[in-house]
């Protein structure tokens, strides 16, 4: 670490106490801001090569909402990874998905669950869901420099909103924009077919499981015409990661139900083919 | 021209060891008790917003008397202590004893260079995979600290109800066996021959680290719920 030892002093440094901020990122930022993601100096560089995580998709279900990413992290054209996960609660009652640069991109989930938990302990309540979006917009803003080089973090974030009672997604840009979206979404390399995939598939009122079902179609989709995007693995059974986010919390959907979904996609499709007859 | 007087180190610790005591026997009591799935921390306390108990990390817990301003500047600095370190390692890695180290630094260096000491009285407590891996840390407002066994009860009148728990309590006991026993040490009489008090349940502030929760073992226990375990 690159910051002092907080007891060398002998005490608790007064940054430890200073009162106001509810932030852990205001934290780190005045006293060891060399632990940001975003905070770091890139000398004479102008491509970076590192893995990318592809696509995230999100949809609107009754009472909440599901999210759902592929497995497949790439770099150039190589398959960097195959069980990688996209997918993560930022805490109780909302989830984040990431697509851009696979480092970077885990890291400021694991600092946005933390600025989450933090304020909840610190204030004793929970942030509500537009300033837990919004928290994330200003996290994102901070990586526009690292963005520049071509290591973009772009995340999704979905979550159950305990005032208004229903699930909402948001989206990002780069520069920290931070957009709602209604009914569904989709991010990363695939995103424009699972986004085509998701239009003709979802209506309003679908129950959490229909929603996961057009969560692993859509990804399906997107696998299909996109390199970058990891289908299901019906040999080394791996499986997309997919949540449900309701009012009893963030839910992960277990690997056997899925496996059950994501083989009745596929043999669904290959039923249609087969009607197809042949060429 | 004046002289300064000469004050003796000793009378000099003895008189503020003196302030921090009478501010801190001004306050309720509170009592930590270990049962056989973790451990229950609970007060007499109205205020369902201004809390004498908190979370600090996922298996550690807070709890103070004293001023609350001083102590709850404190544990905003375990909070941001704790967090820094579990991002800066891993989340295992965010101890108990280093906390209490933490506090204990800060409450030492305050008592001997500061006009004033710290009024508080704070306990730092982490729940293991098993009872035997327990910790309980009693810190006072000098920078000692005393790792406890079992119980403990700070405050005012913290030796005399201290007694009445210490008496009472044996390792394995259950949650509602505990709670009972610590809300009858609550409403214990000031001197012999009182009268003891039933402390109704919306005037408590009750928590648990619970051994069992996958991660943040941390819980209040208030409403109905309470009621229950304190109806057994």
């Amino acid at each position: 670490m690159t910051h002092p030892d907080p007891l060398a002093s002998g005490r608790l440094p007064a940054a430890f106490t200073t009162p106001g901020s509810s932030s852990f990122v205001d934290f780190l930022a005045s006293y060891a801001p060399s632990l940001l993601p975003g905070n770091r100096p890139l000398v004479g560089v102008e491509q970076v090569q590192a893995p990318h995580g592809t696509t995230i998709v999100s949809v609107v279900c009754a009472g909440g909402v599901v999210m759902a990413g592929d497995r497949r992290a790439t770099m150039g054209s190589m398959i960097a990874s195959r069980e990688i996960e996209k997918v993560f609660p930022a805490d109780e009652y909302s989830a984040v998905g990431i697509a851009g640069t696979a480092g970077l991109a885990v890291e400021l989930v694991r600092l946005f669950q933390l600025e989450l938990e933090h304020y909840e302990k610190i204030e004793g309540s929970l942030l509500s869901l537009e300033g837990k979006a919004n928290r994330l917009a200003t996290m994102i803003r901070g990586n526009l420099g690292l963005a520049l080089h071509g290591l973009a973090v772009v995340p999704l974030f979905a979550g159950f909103d305990l005032d208004r009672r229903t699930g909402r997604i948001f989206s990002y840009d780069v520069t920290g924009g931070r957009y709602e979206e209604h009914d569904h979404h989709a991010v990363g390399s695939g995103s424009v077919f699972a986004r085509g995939s998701l239009k003709k598939l979802w209506r309003p009122g679908l129950s959490p499981d229909e929603a996961a079902r057009v969560a692993v179609e859509a990804l399906v989709d997107a696998a299909d015409d996109d390199s970058a995007t990891g289908g299901p693995d019906t040999t080394r059974r791996i499986w997309p990661v997919v949540a449900t986010v309701t009012e009893s919390g963030y839910l992960r959907v277990g690997d056997d139900e899925l496996a059950r979904v994501a083989e009745a996609v596929v043999a669904e499709r290959r039923a249609q083919h087969a009607r197809g007859g042949e060429r | 021209m004046t002289m300064p007087f000469y004050v003796s180190p000793e009378q000099l610790m003895k008189d503020r060891a003196d302030f921090a005591r009478k501010g801190i026997a001004r306050g309720r009591s509170v009592v930590v008790v270990q049962y056989d799935e973790g451990i229950a921390f609970a007060t007499e306390n109205a205020s369902r917003a201004l809390h004498k108990v908190s979370e600090i990390y996922d298996r550690i817990a807070f709890a103070a008397v004293g001023k609350y301003n001083e102590f709850e500047n404190l544990r905003v600095a375990g909070v941001r202590y704790a967090d820094l370190r579990g991002y800066s390692y891993d989340r295992q890695d965010v101890t108990a004893r280093a906390l209490a180290n933490a506090y204990t630094q800060t409450l030492g260096t305050v008592f001997t260079t500061e006009s004033k000491p710290l009024e508080v009285e704070l306990v730092v407590a982490e729940v293991g995979r098993e009872p035997d891996g327990d910790q309980i840390y009693r810190l006072t407002y000098d920078g000692s600290v005393a790792d406890e066994h079992g119980w403990v009860v700070m405050g005012g009148q913290a030796e005399r109800l201290g007694s009445l728990v210490g008496d009472a309590w044996q390792p394995g006991m259950t949650l509602p066996q505990v709670l009972q026993l610590a809300v009858r040490a609550l409403g214990a009489p000031p001197e012999d021959g009182g009268e003891q008090r039933t402390i109704p349940a919306a005037q408590l502030e009750v928590a648990v680290l619970d051994r069992t929760r996958p991660r943040r073992a941390f819980r209040r226990l208030a409403g109905p719920l309470l009621e229950d375990l304190l109806e057994g």
